[in-house]
């Protein structure tokens, strides 16, 4: 029989030089979960002139560092070559990934090929008696599910800001180890061909104070304006969750969550929103959140400081009213 | 071009979750099934690609919940082919069973292009494009908000990343793609059209092929999240809330 498997690796997402917020998340977890197993926690750093970034990596243990210039882009075929190659020399225990655009690629094709077991969107790893229990946020955040899972390695994909940052932060330097590149590359068979940056022109609403949001509750584009009056009533600007933009009524500049925006205003007015998690991600960290749906069991009234349950069309023109008024009064 | 788009039914959130006796499962008896949003936008960007550039759309669903109204819809909205697959557990399959799946049923199926929906709210132990492209050592992309053909035998797609952010990159063909979004919202069909697809056309029926799936993911329990804190309710009319909400704005400060 091998010998246990007991190290945690963490694949490093980085773009354009600058290594995710959520890596350090995961590298935090990572060192305690490391602790449990009684093994070393390794970051996995793979791209191009990217061994600067190790410094910055000193809560593991070591750096695994591939530099090539055939992955300078992330591909998700690429980089699950590389990383098969790493894990079946390095056999680690856990593999965790964000669950991420990233992430989540590589998480599915890497258990996929070498055959473990994954469990995605983790809220919380445990290790009991050397099995890894994980809970699954699942059913946009209205179900969790926990799962053991067998098996020497384990991948997970793990919720960006579930884990405190801090503790994956490190001034220690981390041993950094350049192994060469696998001959598996030659058969990649996807490329970038370039970066698209969002569309200029309009308003960047990572910088407005005030942010009037609106979800799948404003059920028509037709009735968009009543609440971009509110907006521009209250000084701010109006944003959206991401059905609003698929449905072609706003455009992806004002989409919060996941793939659109991080928001962090004064005042986030969070309107016809149930608050899937792909959402809060976006907004969670609002100074105040003010939560108007008819479901009082969406999951948005879990993270807003207040509530209030009823038709947002009822509610948006006495609101108006009464905040005209007070405005004409100070 | 031959392209397969993998339908999935999901639990409706619409309807209350409930957990079953055993603790390990939704109870079926009060749960509805729904198309699954992004296998929706999979089914949408499949058709576009029929319409600009000439492509034959084969749908294929596992028999569960209103699979069939789901593939009416699909050939209503100009899919070619739907193939059902029957003899599915109850409870439904994991998403790496259901993976292992599409597999063997696509040895049967000639395909260029794969196009699901890169995850579904039911996910817990995998992503079903990403693994069925692990499976078939196909090249994979998740995660788009369009997909384009890019000359003979390739396809160009948009990837997006957080921020606003898209890397284009160009697959090779045969490929798995896990659509985010399609470029435009799925197209509507009025009831009347399904209602008359279902008198002219026919689903195909196959018997799931056994597949023996070690996920090595065993449930534990099922369980309703708690929130730690909640949000202070406010009551009242919808003039008394408007009074309440433009208070603590004020007394915050944010109204100018």
């Amino acid at each position: 029989m091998s010998a246990a498997r007991l190290d945690v690796w963490i694949f490093v997402e980085h773009l354009r030089g600058v290594v995710a917020g959520h890596t350090y998340e995961l590298l935090g977890k990572g060192r305690e979960i490391a602790g449990t197993l009684g093994g070393h926690l390794t970051a996995v750093l793979i791209g191009n002139q990217v061994q600067t970034l190790a410094p910055t990596l000193g809560a593991a243990d070591s750096v695994l560092c591939v530099e090539d210039e055939r992955v300078a882009e992330f591909t998700p075929t690429g980089y699950a070559a590389v990383l098969r190659a790493l894990v079946e020399q390095g056999a680690p225990r856990l593999i965790l990934f964000g669950a991420t655009s990233m992430g989540i690629d590589l998480a599915s094709l890497l258990a996929s090929t070498l055959g473990f077991p994954l469990i995605v969107n983790c809220k919380e790893i445990a290790i009991e008696d050397g099995q890894v229990i994980a809970t699954s946020q699942m059913c946009g955040g209205k179900l969790l599910c926990e799962a053991e899972a067998s098996g020497e390695s384990v991948v997970l994909t793990v919720v960006p800001g579930v884990f405190p940052t801090q503790k994956g932060i490190s001034d220690h330097a981390p041993t950094v180890e350049s192994p060469s590149l696998p001959a598996l590359l030659e058969d990649v068979r996807v490329r970038v061909t370039r970066l698209i940056e969002p569309e200029p022109g309009d308003i960047d609403i990572t910088k407005v104070p005030i942010l009037v949001a609106v979800g799948r509750g404003i059920q028509r584009k037709e009735n968009l304006p009543v609440a971009e009056d509110l907006a521009r009533l209250l000084g701010g600007t109006i944003c959206s969750s991401r059905p609003v933009v698929d449905q072609g009524w706003l455009p992806v500049s004002r989409q919060v969550g996941k793939s659109g925006m991080t928001v962090k205003p004064k005042l986030y007015l969070a309107l016809g929103i149930s608050g899937a998690p792909e959402h809060l991600e976006g907004m969670k960290e609002a100074e105040l959140i003010i939560a108007v749906n008819l479901d009082p069991k969406a999951p948005i009234f879990d993270i807003a400081d207040y509530g209030a349950v009823v038709d947002l069309f009822e509610l948006l023109p006495p609101l108006a009213a009464e905040a005209e008024k007070r405005r004409a009064v100070r | 071009m031959n392209i397969a788009v993998l339908l999935n039914m999901v639990p409706d959130l619409v309807e209350e979750l409930e957990i079953d006796a055993s603790g390990v499962a939704l109870d079926t008896q009060w749960l509805r099934y729904v198309l699954s949003e992004s296998d929706d936008h999979a089914l949408e960007q499949a058709l576009l690609l029929k319409d600009r550039r000439g492509a034959r759309v084969i749908v294929l669903a596992l028999d569960r919940g209103d699979a069939d109204e789901a593939m009416y819809a699909a050939l209503a909205r100009g899919a070619d082919e739907a193939i059902k697959l029957s003899g599915i557990p109850e409870q439904g399959l994991g998403k790496r069973a259901t993976a292992t799946l599409f597999k063997e049923v696509l040895r049967e199926v000639p395909t260029d292009l794969v196009l699901s929906g890169v995850q579904a709210i039911d996910d817990m132990d995998g992503h079903v494009p990403g693994l069925l492209a692990g499976l078939l050592s196909l090249p994979y992309v998740g995660v788009t908000r369009s997909v384009d053909v890019a000359g003979e035998g390739k396809v160009v797609v948009h990837k997006e990343y957080p921020g606003g952010l898209v890397a284009e990159m160009e697959v090779d063909l045969p490929a798995v793609i896990g659509v985010l979004s399609a470029p435009q919202p799925p197209r509507y069909v009025p009831v009347a059209r399904i209602r008359e697809t279902k008198k002219t056309r026919a689903i195909a029926e196959r018997q799931a092929p056994p597949v023996d799936v070690q996920a090595g993911v065993l449930v534990r329990r099922l369980l309703k999240p708690e929130p730690a804190e909640r949000a202070e309710m406010l009551n009242g009319s919808p003039e008394d809330l408007a009074r309440q909400i433009v208070t603590i704005l004020e007394d915050r400060g944010l109204l100018r």
